[in-house]
């Protein structure tokens, strides 16, 4: 969790993100996560509300968002919480951001089963696109992180761009995704490998064959 | 002898079908839901512990008698909570997103069942962050089920309350720890608690929790409807049951598949994945049980029992079955590295053995990976290992020295020859 510096606090900054409010439609959302505590435990939202202050400032914005201090101000009022309780909040998870970010969030996962499957690859071609680790291109699209394991070690190596994965990836399959990206079009998500559905092996599944075609019953068969 | 489809709970693991309320009630989730919990708090806690069920979730603590420690009379003021980790996070592991996204149904009747079952009034499932798409999922099938009435008041018309939450996290593996979950849930920085007050006692809200991981919760319902003896005469004695296993690596082909506990390892591999990439000569190592347990080396995993004695007799253990499979083209000591980095970058900072200790084996396994150490540095490497393990508040630092301690065991002179390689170069 080291190395993770807030944006400073500016006239700027204050200037252009002091009136933060929730839009309607946000506001409706952080009540319906509030309301997921006991009474008087609203604090508990403050994940939930940290990250919908982050997508707003996201649409704002045209990029994946952020949060500027004035924001997280809004979502200490909000929660009737000091400010220093939120800023801890946001400095510990990683997967608030602390610096604006651009269109495209490019989270490569390295961490050793991805890295087994060719994670480097894959790191090398966002890098031959000009991305750069913990920077975001001149152009504002790409911002480029080494991100930690994200689960997906049956279909690896990943990315997980924005708010989708895209796994079994070679160098090649990567490009592809992001022109189609840059191009303004959505690509199919999750595994990229043609043929294959899940995380089943590669070729079909060897179990529960039945379930391809059909949903199966298998109660009769107990 | 093989495990049957009809044997297998997560019917829909792939995802080949729909995972809304009809298709999965329509494969038996959801099915009189109210007679099980009919037979009472104390039926269903026996049922599960004369199930063997272990928890899945790595430490395999007996998931009924962590049940049973729930307070028998709660407190109006203290109301129980059941508390489902599914910030699953542990490099290697992929099956907590394949429940929750195919198949979510199992996971929010298992809640039920186990909530019901722990006396708590609701229960919250703590799913990762990074899981956008798979918390989607879930939030909306929670939805159709209190549409149902299966969830909330009167639940499946058996007379008990009982509410269903999703908490989503925010990228932090050390949530995944169970106070660190509680703490996030309160609306705070992951940071473990001391134990005791054991959750149980003293747990989210100071209220009696208890934390469970997605797959120990998701196979209740299934127990409870097949009987405890179906589930234990699965796998051997103390290690019963069915399992889902996360292949990843150099296999053929990488899958999730749900097999009995026990399976040897080359039957698994074989079996699910097409064998080792290159030949079974090829295999160097295996990480059996996700990135927190030793690795064991090719010529002790092949014909070892797939469980958690068979593992622990090897000095590694099964851990959350996530399967980690080396060939002979890896950089053994740079793939432990990625992992020491992987702990660096998670220890959340409370305790120095670990936020010191974390940072300084990583920065030592990077010196290892390229020679540029002395040889007596292994040792003080395995030293300060051993001053790391133990001596912080959770796991996390234990999980942070065991993979260098595995690498050390079986692999030093590996360690050493890139020693005596790199002295060489620096000589000529």
């Amino acid at each position: 969790m080291a190395n993770r510096h807030l944006t400073p606090d500016t006239p700027e900054l204050r200037a252009r993100w002091g009136q933060f409010v929730f839009t309607p439609a946000w506001d409706a959302k952080a009540k319906a996560a509030i309301a997921r505590y006991p009474e008087g435990r609203q604090r508990s939202a403050v994940m939930a509300l940290l990250d919908y202050a982050q997508r707003q400032v996201g649409e704002e914005t045209s990029t994946q968002g952020w949060l500027p201090i004035p924001v997280m101000e809004y979502v200490a009022d909000y929660l009737d919480m000091p400010i220093i309780r939120v800023l801890e909040v946001a400095t510990f998870y990683f997967m608030y951001n602390l610096v604006p970010v651009g269109k495209f969030h490019v989270q490569v996962c390295g961490t050793t089963p991805c890295m087994l499957r060719g994670s480097d690859d894959i790191m090398d071609a966002c890098k031959a696109r000009g991305m750069e680790k913990g920077h975001t291109t001149n152009d504002g699209l790409w911002t480029l992180t080494e991100v930690e394991c994200m689960g997906n070690c049956a279909t690896a190596p990943m990315v997980q761009i924005n708010d989708d994965n895209y796994e079994d990836l070679t160098a090649e399959r990567l490009d592809h995704v992001l022109d189609e990206l840059a191009a303004g079009r959505q690509p199919k998500t999750g595994t990229q490998e043609p043929g294959r559905h899940t995380s089943e092996p590669l070729g079909g599944p060897t179990t529960l064959k039945e379930m391809v075609t059909e949903n199966h019953d298998y109660r009769g068969e107990w | 002898m093989a495990l049957a489809d009809k044997d297998r709970i997560f019917t829909n693991v792939y995802g080949y079908q729909p995972w809304n309320l009809k298709a999965a009630q329509a494969r038996g989730d959801w099915d009189n839901t109210k007679a099980i919990l009919e037979k009472g708090r104390d039926g269903i806690v026996e049922e599960i512990k004369a199930s063997g069920l272990r928890g899945r979730g790595g430490a395999g603590f007996p998931t009924g008698l962590k049940w049973s420690f729930m307070p028998k009379e709660p407190s109006p003021a203290k109301p129980g909570f059941l508390l489902i980790n599914a910030d699953e996070s542990e490099p290697g592991s992929c099956k907590d997103r394949e429940i929750i996204r195919h198949d979510p149904h199992k996971l929010i009747e298992g809640a039920l069942v186990a909530g019901f079952a722990c006396g708590a009034r609701a229960a919250y499932i703590y799913i990762r962050g990074e899981y956008i798409r798979e918390a989607e999922v879930l939030f909306a099938a929670v939805e159709e089920a209190y549409d149902a009435g299966l969830i909330g008041k009167n639940a499946c018309g058996s007379g008990y309350d009982f509410d269903v939450f999703v908490h989503r996290g925010a990228g932090a593996y050390i949530c995944g720890e169970e106070t660190a979950m509680i703490e996030s849930l309160e609306g705070k920085k992951g940071q473990p608690r001391l134990k005791p007050p054991f959750p149980a006692g003293a747990g989210l809200y100071g209220c009696p929790s208890t934390v469970n991981n997605v797959e120990s919760i998701a196979v209740s319902p299934t127990i409870m409807r097949r009987g405890a003896a179906w589930f234990s005469g699965f796998g051997r004695e103390n290690n019963h049951g069915t399992k889902l296993f996360q292949i990843s690596g150099h296999v053929e082909k990488p899958c999730v598949v749900e097999e009995e506990m026990g399976i040897p390892f080359r039957e698994l591999i074989e079996k699910h994945c097409g064998g080792i990439r290159g030949g079974w000569d090829n295999l160097l190592a295996v990480i059996p049980g996700g990135s927190s347990v030793p690795l064991v080396p090719a010529a002790q995993i092949m014909d070892a029992p797939m469980d958690f004695d068979g593992l622990k007799e090897l000095q590694s253990g099964l851990g959350t079955a996530a399967v980690i499979v080396m060939d002979k083209s890896t950089d053994i000591v740079r793939a432990i590295s990625r992992l020491s980095y992987f702990y660096k970058h998670e220890s959340c900072g409370q305790c120095t053995p670990c936020r010191e200790g974390t940072g300084w084996m990583w920065r030592v396994m990077e010196r290892l990976r390229t020679g540029d150490a002395a040889v007596e540095e292994i040792d003080m490497l395995q030293q300060v290992t051993k001053q790391v393990e133990g001596h912080t508040i959770c796991a996390l630092g234990d999980a942070a020295a065991w993979p260098i301690q595995g690498l050390i065991r079986h692999f030093r002179p590996e360690l050493e020859r890139r020693i005596a390689d790199n002295v060489m170069e620096a000589a000529e």
